[in-house]
C-alpha cells in the first residue's frame, strides 16, 4: 500500500530514532549553515532598528501613496516607509523613512523627490532618525525571553521530566536558529514584525513539542517495569503514532502563512507581510520538523543512558533473544509481545498499537482481546 | 441508538456547554455595541501602520538652552512610551528624530495626543481657602453648552485620551477656528469653552472662586495655563472640595524622582516623590510655613496640571521625601510617578502641531494580506473537508466561532484598553488559526486511535476526550506561560504580541471545550457518525467501526 493511504490510516512506522543519527546530522549541518551566516554575514536590520535618515516634502493633498513608494524604491531606497501627514494648517507632506543613507544617495532622493513633486530641492526637509524599537524595548524583551525560557523549563521538569525540559529547549533553540538563519541568508530586512513572528515561532515551536513528548510521556509509563519494548522504541511509537497530528497541525498552520509569503514575497515584492511571513513559514516548518525528527530522538538517547532504561534494554534483548524467531528488527520484537500476557497496561496499550501499525496480519486478533482488560486497569 | 446510561449523561452536559457559549458570544457583542458608537461599533480599533494616527513632535530645550543630550532624550522617550503605550497593546510609537521626540498614537485625533504628552507640571501650593463642593445643580455648569454637546459629554470626559475616533479622522484635519492656544479642548467640550467655564487651575479671583463647580468633569480636566507665580482656584481629583491656593513654592523642576510604594499599614498606594538639593530646601520651608499655621493655610496642595492630588495637613517639618496619597489605584500611581518623573527632566518640551498621518503601510499590504489569509484559510478548510470528511465540518465550525469570539474581542479591548491591531497582530490570528485547529487535530487523531483499537464511535468520543484534552492542556500552558511572562516583563510591540497570544490561546480552550467537544458529542449520537464513509474512521481490521454488538464489554464505557 502506499505511503499516503498508511499516512491516513496512520499506520506509519518510520524508524525515526533508529535513523537518528541521519537527522542530527541534516540539523547540525543547517544550523551550522544558519549560525555561520548570521555571524558573517549578519542581518539587514530595518529603519526600525538602528535608525536612518528622513524626508519631509510639501506634496498635493491628492497624493497617492502607492506610487511615491514605487517611485521613491526607483531611486534606490530598500524598503521606505512611505507617510502623508496634514497638518493643522491643513497642508499635505509626505514622510519617508529609510535605512541609513550616504550623502550621495541622501541627495539623489532629493533631487529626485524634488523633480518628482516639484518643489525646490531646499525646501524638502532631510534628517537623521533614532531607532523606534529602542534599547529598551530588546532589553526588556530579553528579560521576558529568559524569565519565560527558566519557567517553561522549570513547567516540564515537573510536569514531564527535566529530560524532556532539555530536549524541548535544543528543539526550540534550533528552530530559532534556522527561522533568523534565514534572514541573514536571504537578507531580507528585519523589521519589529519579523521579531514579533521569532516569537509567534518560539511558541509554536514549543507547543508542538509538548504535543509529541505528552504521548511519549504516555507510552513510557511504567515500561522500566516490564520487559517489552525500550525507551526508544515507545517513544518512537508515539512519534509514529502522532505523526498525523504533526502533520495536519503543521499543513494546517502553514497553509495561511504559505499564501501570506507567497502574496507578500511574490506579487508585493516587499514590506511588513513578507517580512513576517517568512520567518513564519520557516520557524513553524523547523518546529514541526524538530520535535518529531530532532526533539524526541535526542529525548531518547538521554533517557536511555539512565541505569533504569538500560537495564531494561538488557531484559528486553534477553527475553527476545530468549524468544523463539530471530530478532532483528523492533518490530518483529513487537510480534514477538503478541503471545503473552498481558501485564503492565501501558505497555500493553502500546504494544498492541505497535503491531497494528506494523500491520502483521496474523497478529491481529490476539492483542485485540486483551485490551480491554489492560484499558479498564489504566482507569 | 437509545442506550440510556451515557447519553443522557452526555445530552446534558451538552446544551450546558453550548449554552454557556451562547451566553458568551451574546454579553461579547453586547459589550461590543454598547461601548461603541454610531457606525464605528464593529470596527476593530487599527494600529498605525494600517490605519494612521496622530504624531506630535516634540522639541526638547534644556534650562540652560543647550541641546539635550541623548541619554536625556532617551530617557525621555521610555517615559513618553510608559505613558502613551502603558499597557502595550496600543501600538503607539515614540522615537527621536533629529534632536526632536517624534510621538505616533494609532487612530487618536490631534487634542488626545496632545493631551497624552504634555508635561504635568507638579505644583505645591498652601491652601488660602477650602470649600465643600454641595452636589446640587450639576447640570447648570454649561448655560451655554447647546443640549446636544451635554447629552455627548458624559462618555467624552470618562475616556478623553483613549477614545478612539476613528472615522472621519482626516476630516478632523480640516483647520478649525478653534484659536485658544493655551487650552486644549477636546471636540465636545468645545461649545462650552464659549461659556463662561472656570476650570480647575484657572487664576484666582473671587468671582472665579464662586463659579468653579467642581461636581463638572469638565471642569476638571485640566488644560488651564501653567501659572506657579499667580494664585488659582482648583478642585480636588473627585470633585468633593474646591480650593483657593496660594502661588507656586515647589515646582516639577524641583523634583528628583518619584516612585510608588505603599504606606506603613500597606493599605494605602502612595507616590513618594524626592527632590533635588534647593527643591529640598523649598520644600523643607514650604513645610514650615505651613506647619502650625491656622487652618486652612496648615494644608499644602499637591497641585498636577490644574488639579489637587492630595491637601494633607502639615503635621511636621519635613525633611526628606513627599508623599502623595489619595486613594490610587497601583496603575493610576505608577502613571503619577511618571508624569512626575518626566516633569522633573531638566527639558521643556516645545510641542509641535499635531499632525495626522497616513498609514505607513498601503492599503495594498492590508488588501493582500487579508488575501493571502483568506486563500490559506481556504485551503485549510479544503483539507479538512477531504481528511476528515463530515468532521471537517466541525473544524470549520469551530473555527467560525472562534474566528466570532476572537473579533468581539478584539473591538471591546480595543474600546476599552486601546488594543490595536498593527498586521503583525493580523498575520498572529492568522497563525493562530493552526493552534486552534490544532485543538481539534489533536482530538480527532484520539478518536480515530480509540475506534482503530475497537472502541464503537459513541464510546471512543469520551474516552479520547479525556486523553485529548490532557495534551491541549499541557500544550496551552506553555503558550499561556509565554503570553503571561513576556506581557509583564515588556514593553512596546513585544507586549502587544504576548497579549494576542495569550488572547487566542485562551479562546482557542474556550472554543475546544463549549463548542467542539459538545458537537462531536451531538454528532456521535447520529448514525452516520458510527460509519467509515462520512467520518473517516476505520475499526481495527480496517472497515467498519466496531459497532458494539459483538463485543458487549466495550460498549458501556466504565469509568472508575
Amino acid at each position: 500500500m502506499g505511503i499516503v493511504h498508511r499516512l491516513y490510516h496512520g499506520e506509519t512506522a518510520f524508524p525515526l530514532i533508529a535513523r537518528r543519527r541521519r537527522f542530527y546530522a541534516v540539523s547540525i549541518a543547517l544550523c551550522v549553515i544558519a549560525l555561520g551566516s548570521l555571524i558573517f554575514r549578519g542581518f539587514n536590520l530595518g529603519v526600525e532598528f538602528k535608525g536612518g535618515a528622513i524626508f519631509t516634502v510639501s506634496a498635493p493633498s491628492s497624493v497617492d501613496l502607492h506610487d511615491t513608494r514605487t517611485f521613491v524604491e526607483s531611486l534606490g531606497v530598500n524598503e521606505p516607509i512611505v507617510q502623508t501627514v496634514k497638518t493643522s494648517t491643513g497642508q499635505t507632506k509626505v514622510r519617508i523613512e529609510s535605512a541609513p543613507l550616504t550623502q550621495a544617495e541622501e541627495q539623489k532622493v532629493v533631487e529626485g523627490l524634488a523633480s518628482h513633486f516639484k518643489v525646490d530641492a531646499n525646501s524638502i526637509d532631510s534628517r537623521d532618525v533614532g531607532a523606534s524599537w529602542g534599547k529598551q524595548v530588546t532589553r526588556k524583551a530579553l528579560q521576558g525571553l529568559v524569565a519565560f525560557l527558566i519557567a517553561v523549563i522549570l513547567f516540564i521538569s515537573v510536569r514531564f521530566e527535566p529530560k524532556m525540559a532539555a530536549a524541548a529547549i535544543i528543539a526550540l533553540v534550533h528552530d530559532l536558529l534556522l527561522a533568523a538563519g534565514i534572514y541573514s541568508i536571504t537578507q531580507f530586512v528585519v523589521t519589529p514584525s519579523t521579531i514579533i513572528a521569532l516569537l509567534t515561532v518560539l511558541g509554536y515551536s514549543l507547543y508542538d513539542t509538548i504535543v509529541v513528548f505528552d504521548r511519549v510521556d504516555e507510552n513510557t509509563k511504567g515500561i522500566e517495569r516490564g520487559n517489552k519494548s525500550t525507551y526508544s522504541e515507545a517513544a518512537e511509537l508515539a512519534v509514529n503514532q502522532t505523526f498525523m497530528r504533526s502533520f495536519n497541525t503543521s499543513l494546517i498552520a502553514l497553509l495561511p502563512v504559505s499564501g501570506l509569503l507567497f502574496v507578500g514575497a511574490l506579487l508585493l515584492k516587499a514590506g511588513t507581510l513578507k517580512d513576517l511571513a517568512l520567518a513564519l513559514f520557516v520557524g513553524l516548518g523547523a518546529g514541526a520538523y524538530s520535535s518529531l525528527f530532532l526533539a524526541t530522538p535526542l529525548l531518547a538517547d538521554l533517557k536511555e543512558r539512565e541505569p533504569r532504561f538500560v537495564a531494561l534494554q538488557g531484559r528486553v534483548a534477553q527475553r527476545r533473544s530468549g524468544a523463539a524467531a530471530p530478532v532483528r528488527l523492533s518490530q518483529r520484537s513487537t510480534n514477538a509481545a503478541e503471545g503473552e500476557a498481558v501485564e503492565s497496561a501501558p505497555v500493553a496499550t502500546a504494544t498492541a498499537t505497535a503491531v497494528r501499525r506494523t500491520g502483521a496480519p496474523p497478529a491481529k486478533r490476539k492483542p485485540k482481546g486483551s485490551r480491554p482488560t489492560g484499558k479498564k486497569r489504566k482507569r | 441508538m437509545a442506550r440510556p446510561g451515557p447519553s443522557s449523561r452526555g445530552q446534558l452536559h451538552v446544551w450546558r456547554y453550548l449554552g454557556a457559549l451562547l451566553v458568551l458570544f451574546v454579553a461579547l457583542y453586547t459589550t461590543v455595541a454598547f461601548a461603541g458608537q454610531g457606525s464605528a461599533w464593529l470596527k476593530p480599533k487599527l494600529g498605525l501602520d494600517l490605519q494612521g494616527g496622530a504624531q506630535v513632535i516634540l522639541t526638547p530645550k534644556t534650562e540652560s538652552g543647550k541641546t539635550a543630550s541623548s541619554a536625556q532624550l532617551s530617557t525621555a522617550v521610555d517615559i513618553l512610551r510608559q505613558r502613551v503605550n502603558g499597557a502595550g497593546v496600543s501600538e503607539a510609537e515614540v522615537f527621536v528624530e533629529g534632536e526632536q521626540i517624534v510621538v505616533q498614537v494609532p487612530g487618536g485625533n490631534r487634542d488626545s495626543i496632545k493631551a497624552a504628552t504634555k508635561t504635568a507640571q507638579l505644583q505645591m501650593r498652601r491652601l488660602v481657602e477650602s470649600a465643600p463642593v454641595v452636589p446640587t445643580t450639576p447640570p447648570t455648569t454649561a448655560p451655554s453648552a447647546t443640549p446636544s454637546a451635554a447629552v455627548s459629554t458624559p462618555t467624552a470626559s470618562a475616556t478623553p485620551k483613549k477614545r478612539p475616533v476613528t472615522a472621519g479622522l482626516v476630516q478632523a484635519g480640516t483647520p478649525t477656528p478653534t484659536s485658544t492656544p493655551s487650552a486644549t479642548p477636546s471636540p465636545s467640550e468645545a461649545p462650552a469653552d464659549a461659556g463662561p467655564l472656570v476650570r480647575s487651575g484657572d487664576v484666582y479671583s473671587p468671582q472665579a472662586f464662586a463659579l468653579l463647580d467642581c461636581s463638572d468633569p469638565k471642569a476638571r480636566l485640566g488644560g488651564a495655563p501653567d501659572a506657579p507665580n499667580q494664585e488659582i482656584v482648583a478642585c480636588d481629583r473627585f470633585g468633593t472640595e474646591k480650593y483657593h491656593l496660594a502661588v507656586a513654592k515647589v515646582v516639577g523642576k524641583d523634583v528628583k524622582g518619584a516612585n510608588v510604594g505603599t504606606d506603613s499599614l500597606g493599605t494605602q498606594i502612595k507616590v513618594v516623590v524626592s527632590f533635588k538639593g534647593k527643591g529640598q530646601d523649598k520644600f523643607t520651608n514650604l513645610t514650615k510655613e505651613a506647619f502650625g499655621a491656622t487652618p486652612p493655610t496648615n494644608r499644602v496642595a499637591i497641585v498636577l496640571d490644574g488639579v489637587v492630588y492630595s491637601a494633607p495637613t502639615i503635621q511636621n517639618v519635613i525633611n526628606g521625601d513627599a508623599e502623595i496619597t489619595g486613594g490610587f489605584s497601583q496603575k493610576e500611581a505608577e502613571q503619577l510617578a511618571n508624569v512626575l518623573k518626566f516633569g522633573a527632566l531638566p527639558l521643556n518640551f516645545e510641542s509641535g502641531d499635531a499632525e495626522v498621518i497616513s498609514a505607513s503601510l498601503g492599503d495594498d499590504q492590508l488588501r493582500s494580506g487579508l488575501i493571502a489569509g483568506g486563500i490559506g484559510l481556504a485551503a485549510v478548510v479544503v483539507y479538512s473537508l477531504l481528511y476528515y470528511r463530515m468532521l471537517g465540518f466541525i473544524t470549520i465550525s469551530s473555527l467560525l466561532v472562534s474566528g466570532g469570539l476572537t473579533y468581539a474581542m478584539v473591538c471591546v479591548l480595543g474600546k476599552q484598553i486601546g488594543f490595536a491591531l498593527s498586521l503583525a497582530g493580523i498575520a498572529g490570528f492568522i497563525v493562530a488559526v493552526g493552534i486552534t485547529a490544532d485543538s481539534f487535530v489533536v482530538y480527532f487523531e484520539r478518536l480515530k486511535d480509540e475506534i482503530k483499537e475497537g472502541r464503537t464511535p459513541r464510546s471512543a468520543v469520551d474516552v479520547a476526550w479525556k486523553r485529548a484534552i490532557r495534551t491541549i492542556l499541557n500544550a496551552d500552558a506553555v503558550s499561556l506561560l509565554a503570553a503571561v511572562l513576556l506581557y509583564f516583563f515588556s514593553v512596546g510591540g513585544v507586549r502587544g504580541f504576548a497579549f494576542t497570544l495569550g488572547l487566542s490561546t485562551i479562546l482557542d480552550l474556550v472554543v475546544v471545550t463549549l463548542f467542539t467537544r459538545p458537537l462531536i458529542s451531538l454528532l456521535s449520537r447520529q448514525r452516520w457518525f458510527s460509519r467509515t464513509g462520512p467520518t473517516g474512521f476505520y475499526g481495527p481490521d480496517g472497515g467498519q467501526p466496531s459497532t458494539g454488538a459483538t463485543r458487549p464489554s466495550l460498549t458501556t464505557p466504565q469509568e472508575a
